[in-house]
């Protein structure tokens, strides 16, 4: 299969507001001619809306889309030279296999040569598709989906695998030069979901068109791209191959939801020098603050286990759990106050110490996203102080009006299960477990997202409360003139 | 366990109890009462007089073909009135609402209602006759036209509607090839609930034609007025077979569908 270079589809600075919330954020990227393309993010990220988008469903508030070179940002659905395979298959109840799958084809017009008008000009003629035509058409493409003598059958007495089919056949038949598919797995169980994830992979390679795939699987993201789009929040957070994202993942996030992984905190003392787990590690990184606090990344399959005289040894650990996993097992150990995660063809025995040894190059290592929580916002009254619309205490003589920097540590913040108990009501948006702890992420309803630290793990949008002690939030004075410059240091 | 069982279900029969007993004393007793009726005469003794009065009366034959016809015109009117205005209504959230001002008029009586449009009519004046008839019909029987449809069409699974403009259906076609089809449920029980009520109708015809058209309801209440229980019973006895016999066909028609309609 030749694949040519140039861009089929780019998105440029697109943006998607619903009801004043931005669904897609300032989004660009470019798809390749013949590639198979996976938006993958947690619900929620914008990636259907993407695909959406694509298809012509929606608009784009802001930025333009691509086809081939052609803005076609407002071109209707159906003037587009793309199909889509939709999440629940959307087959017609009232038409059989072969009416669904022969829809689009009744409705296509080919060019049928040109006629000369009464005024002289040359007149473009149309025509439908032959009954022929179309019939051999639906028998190649239902006998590409190995559903050859299902063409009478009623759609509703299908399987979902075979209906699933039949909505790839129904967007296949019509020849698109870009297939959009919207987490057209999502319904079938384990077993038929890896063999149509073959199977689709196998109509790429046949077809050579370019599939651009919609999921919240990393599995099936993995296993089935040429690229993977990490999106989250309605940021795209990484665009790599798939070897690319689990082996170098962007930042914690795309680490945590790509396969499974240790984050922890540490610090970076100097150029290939870090320290976390009370250790100091040979990494190669370099090109760091000094002493920058940065989360590391350790991928449990990275691990060896050593023995504890060993001289490679450089954690010791005490072994908590030993899982086997078939083809490998799962090892839970406890080093310098961390739980981390240990992949290994070997059992351990419980409660037995170990050492662990891992080589630089697989400490991956990175900026943390935020070090503490800030806002810029005024002084109520003495002694009180606005966070995003609730006066909350704290302790600052600074007069009502005063512009102030908020900062709070992220182990001041205090999650409580009932949004009743809180001050402020938020949704937590996400929750990494970074050795010791989690970090949550909870989102006010004014859109700031506070960083904790908390010993448990809060489920992703939950609704809880948060309190926060007046001593711990620390009140600085903001000149006007730096506040600017302030405000865009706040992430 | 099984105690506590049969106690809910001897409580769920006793909220029954009162609608049976109704339903026996308003529907099935007068409906006894028809059928004895029909085959009376005026001295209480058993005929069949009735059934050749009415059958040998070419008045009241062609009274009930008029009927029939006036229901087959104003069901037509209301569907392709009805039709268009649902199918709008169904792309806007508001449209539960706006259906809601379609059928408020309902919560007035219809005898006021038709009053006030004969009253209208007059006013303006149009000469009252089958078209002021029509009007009358339609007016009173759209709503029953506009809320299945309305419902129907709204329910509709919007991804299937976006898969036909995914597959290249414009406006027009994403309109014939999948919303009509999949609304057909909705357009025949809209149409059951025109028609049948229409060809029963009484007192609309007469007000709003002034007495010169007369319907099947019309004459069936004029024969009980002038004591002809017996003619009148028939009469009630015919147009009932004729609401068994359009309900019947609605459903069969309805049955052969929903198998494809209804997922």
């Amino acid at each position: 299969m030749t694949k040519d270079s140039s861009n089929i589809i780019e998105l440029r600075n697109v943006t998607k507001v619903y009801d004043g919330k931005e669904a897609v954020k300032n989004t660009s990227f470019a798809i390749k001619r013949g590639e198979f393309v996976t938006l993958l993010g947690p619900s929620g990220c914008g990636k259907t809306t993407t695909l959406r988008m694509i298809a012509g469903f929606e608009l784009p508030t802001n930025g333009k889309i691509l086809f081939n070179g052609v803005d076609i940002t407002t071109i209707p659905p159906h003037l587009r030279k793309v199909n889509t395979v939709f999440q629940k298959y959307a087959l017609f109840p009232h038409l059989n296999v072969y009416g669904n799958i022969a829809f689009g084809l009744k409705l296509k017009m080919l060019e049928n040569g040109t006629k000369e008008s009464k005024n002289g000009d040359l007149v473009q003629l149309y025509r439908h598709l032959t009954k022929k035509e179309i019939s051999d058409k639906v028998d190649e493409i239902l006998k590409m989906v190995d559903l050859e003598d299902y063409g009478h059958r009623n759609v509703s007495s299908l399987s979902g695998g075979q209906q699933q089919r039949v909505a790839i056949a129904r967007a296949l038949v019509n020849e698109p030069q870009v297939l959009l598919l919207d987490e057209p797995l999502g319904a079938l169980d384990l077993k038929m979901r890896k063999d149509m994830q073959l199977e689709l992979m196998d109509m790429h390679n046949k077809l050579g068109i370019t599939f651009i795939y919609v999921t919240h699987d990393q599995e099936e993201a993995l296993t089935m791209s040429d690229t993977i789009v990490v999106m989250r929040n309605g940021v795209i957070q990484q665009i790599a191959t798939p070897e690319k994202v689990y082996d170098e993942p962007a930042n914690a996030f795309v680490a945590d939801f790509i396969g499974e992984s240790n984050i922890l905190s540490g610090v970076m003392l100097e150029d290939f020098k870090v320290e976390f787990c009370n250790t100091i590690f040979e990494c190669v990184d370099r090109d760091f603050k000094k002493s920058e606090p940065i989360d590391v990344i350790i991928r449990p399959e990275d691990f060896r286990i050593v023995k504890v005289e060993s001289e490679k040894a450089l954690l010791k650990s005490e072994v908590l759990s030993c899982v086997f996993k078939g083809d490998h097992y799962q090892i839970t150990v406890f080093a310098e106050g961390n739980e981390l995660v240990v992949n290994d063809t070997n059992a351990v025995k419980e409660g037995d110490t170990i050492g662990l040894y891992i080589k630089p190059f697989d400490l991956h290592i990175m900026h943390k996203s935020r070090i503490i929580n800030e806002i810029i916002t005024t002084m109520i009254d003495t002694n009180k102080v606005e966070i995003c619309d609730t006066v909350f205490d704290c302790l600052s003589e600074l007069e009502a009006g005063t512009k102030v920097k908020v900062s709070i540590d992220f182990d001041d913040v205090e999650i409580m299960d009932d949004p009743q108990d809180g001050m402020i009501t938020c949704t937590v948006v996400n929750s990494i477990y970074k050795g010791s702890y989690y970090q949550c992420i909870v989102r006010t309803e004014k859109y700031y997202d506070f960083f904790v630290d908390t010993d448990d793990d809060w489920l992703k949008g939950d609704r809880v409360g948060i309190r926060i002690a007046p001593e711990n939030i620390i009140i600085e004075k903001v000149e006007e003139a730096i506040e600017e410059d302030k405000a865009e240091n706040v992430d | 366990m099984s105690t506590k069982l049969k106690n809910i279900k001897l409580t769920r029969r006793a909220f029954s109890y009162p609608y049976v007993i109704f339903l026996m004393l308003f529907v099935v007793i007068p409906l006894v009462l028809i059928l004895v009726n029909a085959f009376m005469d005026g001295d209480k003794t058993l005929t069949l007089d009735n059934f050749r009065i009415f059958f040998t009366e070419k008045s009241s034959l062609i009274v009930l073909g008029n009927s029939i016809l006036v229901g087959i015109v104003t069901t037509i009117i209301c569907l392709l009135l009805g039709y268009p205005l649902a199918y709008i209504l169904s792309k806007y959230n508001s449209g539960r609402i706006l259906v809601l001002l379609y059928v408020l008029p309902m919560w007035v009586n219809f005898l006021i209602r038709t009053l006030a449009t004969k009253s209208i009519f007059v006013a303006m004046g149009i000469e009252l006759g089958m078209g002021t008839v029509l009007f009358g019909m339609v007016y009173n029987y759209l709503p029953f036209m506009i809320l299945p449809l309305h419902t129907t069409i709204s329910s509709i699974d919007k991804s299937l509607i976006e898969a036909a403009q995914d597959l290249g259906a414009d406006r027009t076609q994403v309109l014939t090839k999948t919303v009509m089809p999949l609304s057909l449920s909705g357009i025949i029980s809209g149409i059951t609930m025109v028609f049948i009520p229409t060809i029963s109708t009484f007192a609309i015809s007469q007000l709003l034609s002034n007495g010169t058209i007369f319907l099947f309801g019309d004459s069936i209440q004029m024969k009980f007025e002038q004591g002809l229980y017996g003619v009148g019973s028939i009469m009630s006895l015919v147009m009932l077979i004729f609401v068994l016999i359009s309900n019947f066909l609605m459903n069969r028609f309805n049955r052969g569908t929903t198998g494809r309609t209804l997922w």
